[in-house]
Formats: C-alpha cells, structure tokens, sequence
C-alpha cells in the first residue's frame, strides 16, 4: 500500500471514529450523522495531504510535524465554521493529524513502482 | 673487543627480519602488523602499480607438501570471491623459501577499534550482519574461518566490512575437482618447528602443531580448543560469532572482555548463549540461521533462540510501537478529559 492511500485510509477511519465520540456530547447528538461525515471529509483531505509530504520528505519528525499543522489547520476551518467548540475539535483534530503524520512516514511504500520502458 | 650499539643491533635485527623481495613483482613499502601465522606488510605490485597488503609465513617451506597446502589454502581463499572477504591476489615463494601471498590492501580500521565510534546497537548489529554473511558465504563454499574476532575484521573507510586473516581457515569439503587430489581434512595451518613462532604470535592467537590448538581465547569454541579438529565445523565458527556479538552488544568500557559479565538484553543474551553453547549441537545448526535471529531481533520479532513470557511479548510490542501507542494513548486521554470537561 502506497503512502497516499494509507493516508486516505487511515484519515477516514480516525476522522469517523473522531466525529462518532461527538455522541458522548448531548447538544450535539441529533447532527451525529453530518458529523461523522465532515469529519471523514476532513480525516481523507488531511490524510491525502500527510500522504503526498511522506512520500516526498522521508523524516519521522517533519511528517509528524506536517500532520500535527494540516489537523490543526483543518480542524480549525470546521471549528470556524461550527462558531463554537473550538477545543473539542481542534485538538482531536490535530492529534489524528499527528497519528496519520506517523504512520504514514513508518509504514506504507514509498511510491507505487513504474514498469521500466522496454525497446 | 667493542661492542655493538642496541641502535646497530636493532638496524641489524630489523635488516634481518626485512624479507627480501628479489625475484618477485613486489617491491616493499613498510611493515603492517604481525598475524599468528606471519607477518604483514604493505608492498607495491610493479607490474600492475598498485598497493597491496603481503602476507610472508614466518617459516621456511620445509617440504613439498606443506607448499602445496600452503598454496592450496591461497587458491582456496582466492575462490571465496565475496565483498565481505579479502581477495587473494597472488601466491609463490621467496628466494630465502618462505611462502607469501598477496591480497588487497584494505585501508580502514578494526573492528574492535572501529566498534568505540558506533555507540548504536543496531548499527552495530548491522555491521554483524554482514559479517555473517561473509562467515556464511564461506561455509557454503565449505571453508572454515576459525579464527573470528574483532581485530579479525576490518571496517573500510567507507564501511565495507571485510572477514581477514584466513590463516587458520579449514577447508571441510571440496567443490572444484582441482582440489580432489588433496586431503580433505587438511587444515590449513603451518606446524611452527620451534617454540619461538609460538612466541612470535600476537594478539593472543595461538598456532601449535597440526591437529592441535588453534585460534583465540574467548572467541574459540570449547571442540577448538581441545584440539579436537575432527568435531570442528560450521558450529566453530558459529562460536566464534556468538563471542563476537557478545562483544559487539557490549558498553565500550566494558568491550576488552568478551566473556564478561555485563547485562545484556535477554532477547541478545538468549542469541549469544545459543551460539557459544558448550555443546555444538545445541547451538544455531547454520551462520543464516544466527543471522536470522538477529535480524528478528532488529526487526523488534521473537528470537527462536528465546521462549517468550507474556511480559516479554509485551515489553517488545511496546518497544517496537512506541511512538504509535503513545499517540493512541495521548488520543484516547485527550478524549476522556475533554468528555469529563464537557460533562463538568
């Protein structure tokens, strides 16, 4: 599996799993559904994003770094957007950042092989 | 009567001791370093105008036989074409009938002086890998090193690892029919024919007669140093492996004693405690087979050489996925607390 689709892969699962634990806050329990949605949205464009700098930039600190600033970044855009809950969704949003930053520089080939032109 | 200088006595022992190279392609360049078997010298080949490292025995071929051992042994040495194994270049005779023999000159250090600058286990571990390959390379072609230890092994300049000294190597099977004529159980050792060649030796190598002991203290396996050249095989060498990552694994204060007491990780312990097994038979049956439990251990696996606890599966889950547990966790309390804050 190449660095980008783990990326993806594992943004969308972290980033359902993040959006599922918004059932713990009762206020916000009845949009659950458009929850878990943006917040796979979200998990994917940031896991694509961490994906493409592992495959260029081979150092665990530099992705873990990478991840940590496009989920916070992101997180903040849908905090912004939501007006109000800054803490709870910027902070699980830049720690799934920095695990997909992780993984993705760890695991994951480096990028999908080309057959060699033949004559 | 008048005395001669200790200055004139050294100029003449030195002049005495200085072989001469009349007669051969070789012209040389300085003394080297002193082997168990001989002496070491850095000369220049004049037909092909390169350095090379030249190897003069330190006794004179007495007979016929024992220069087609000597030989044999070159020829076999100059098959084991592997990057881990200093290549032989040339054999033959000097005018004062010593047999040398030339091979490349390896510029760079020994491992034991080597090993102060890599503070990394797994670059050290690294660095045993490939000479388990050199070792393993070699019994396939059925030659046995015997004489394995750090200052053995040297660490080119730009890290190529290099098995030296095959002085003592025994071959335990042939696989070219030029060698079909010769004994297959011949060791490739020369007999020293006084006590003074024993005294020559360096680094604690010891030579004695054929069928007796050969090799190192603490690096030699318990069969080699009973002299028991009939039960000598791969697993010797094996021995001598598992002495040598002892060694390896080692604080460098502690590196001068290869048998010592230091903690090692158990999982290292266990590997090392297999492969110097007073009993050959319970040690690793091939150099693959160590090499494969070092790299399982690299690669944060079980051991074969260890039967592992729950704790220890644990202990090495948590080593090998550090940094991913630590975030998981970091993740995992960060959503309690925020769900404790919310509900607070």
């Amino acid at each position: 599996m190449n660095k980008v689709l783990l990326g993806l892969l594992l943004g969308a699962v972290l980033g359902a799993i993040d959006g599922l634990t918004s059932w713990f806050t009762p206020a916000v329990r009845a949009q659950l559904v458009g929850i878990v949605v943006g917040s796979t949205v979200k998990g994917i464009i940031a896991g694509i994003a961490i994906g493409f700098f592992a495959r260029k930039v081979h150092s665990l600190a530099l992705g873990i770094l990478f991840g940590l600033a496009v989920g916070f970044v992101l997180a903040f855009i849908v905090a912004q957007l939501q007006h109000g809950y800054y803490l709870e969704i910027i902070l699980p949003g830049s720690i799934v950042g920095i695990i997909v930053g992780y993984a993705t520089q760890r695991y994951g080939a480096a990028s999908a092989s080309v057959p060699a032109p033949t004559r | 009567m008048k005395f001669l200088s200790d200055k004139a006595v050294d100029r003449l022992r030195q002049a005495a001791n200085t072989p001469d190279l009349s007669g051969t392609r070789y012209q040389l360049l300085e003394h080297v370093a002193r082997g168990g078997m001989g002496t070491i010298y850095a000369a220049l080949d004049e037909t092909l105008h390169r350095r090379v490292a030249l190897k003069i025995l330190d006794v004179p071929v007495a007979d016929d036989d024992f220069a087609l051992r000597l030989n044999r042994e070159a020829r076999v040495l100059a098959r084991l074409e592997h990057p881990g194994i200093v290549p032989v270049h040339d054999v033959g005779t000097l005018s004062d009938g010593r047999v040398f023999y030339t091979m490349k000159f390896v510029e760079g250090q020994r491992l034991d002086r080597h090993i102060e600058a890599v503070p990394s286990l797994p670059d050290r571990l690294r660095l045993f890998l490939r000479i388990c390959d050199a070792v393993a390379f070699a019994h396939a072609r059925g030659v046995l090193h015997r004489d394995l230890k750090p200052a053995n092994v040297m660490v080119g300049a730009f890290g190529e690892v290099l098995v030296m000294d095959w002085g003592l190597a025994k071959i335990l099977r042939e696989q070219s029919a030029d060698f079909a004529e010769d004994d297959p159980e011949a060791t490739i050792v020369h007999t020293p024919k006084s006590a003074g060649t024993l005294a020559d030796a360096t680094q604690a190598t010891q030579v004695t007669g054929q069928g007796t002991v050969l090799g190192t203290p603490g690096y030699m396996s318990p069969e080699q140093s009973r002299g028991d050249v009939a039960h000598v095989d791969e697993r010797s060498d094996i021995f001598s492996l598992g002495a040598l990552l002892r060694f390896l694994c080692a604080p460098p204060a502690a590196q001068p004693k290869p048998n010592g007491i230091w903690r090692l990780d158990k999982a290292l312990e266990a590997v090392c405690g297999k492969a110097t097994e007073t009993d050959p038979r319970k040690r690793y049956a091939s150099v693959p087979e160590l090499s494969a439990d070092v790299s399982r251990y690299l690669d944060g696996l079980p051991v074969s050489a260890r039967k592992e606890t729950i704790f220890d599966k644990t202990a090495r889950f948590y080593r090998r996925y550090t940094i991913a547990i630590l975030l998981i966790g970091a993740y995992l309390a960060m959503r309690i607390l925020l769900l404790i804050f919310s509900r607070a």
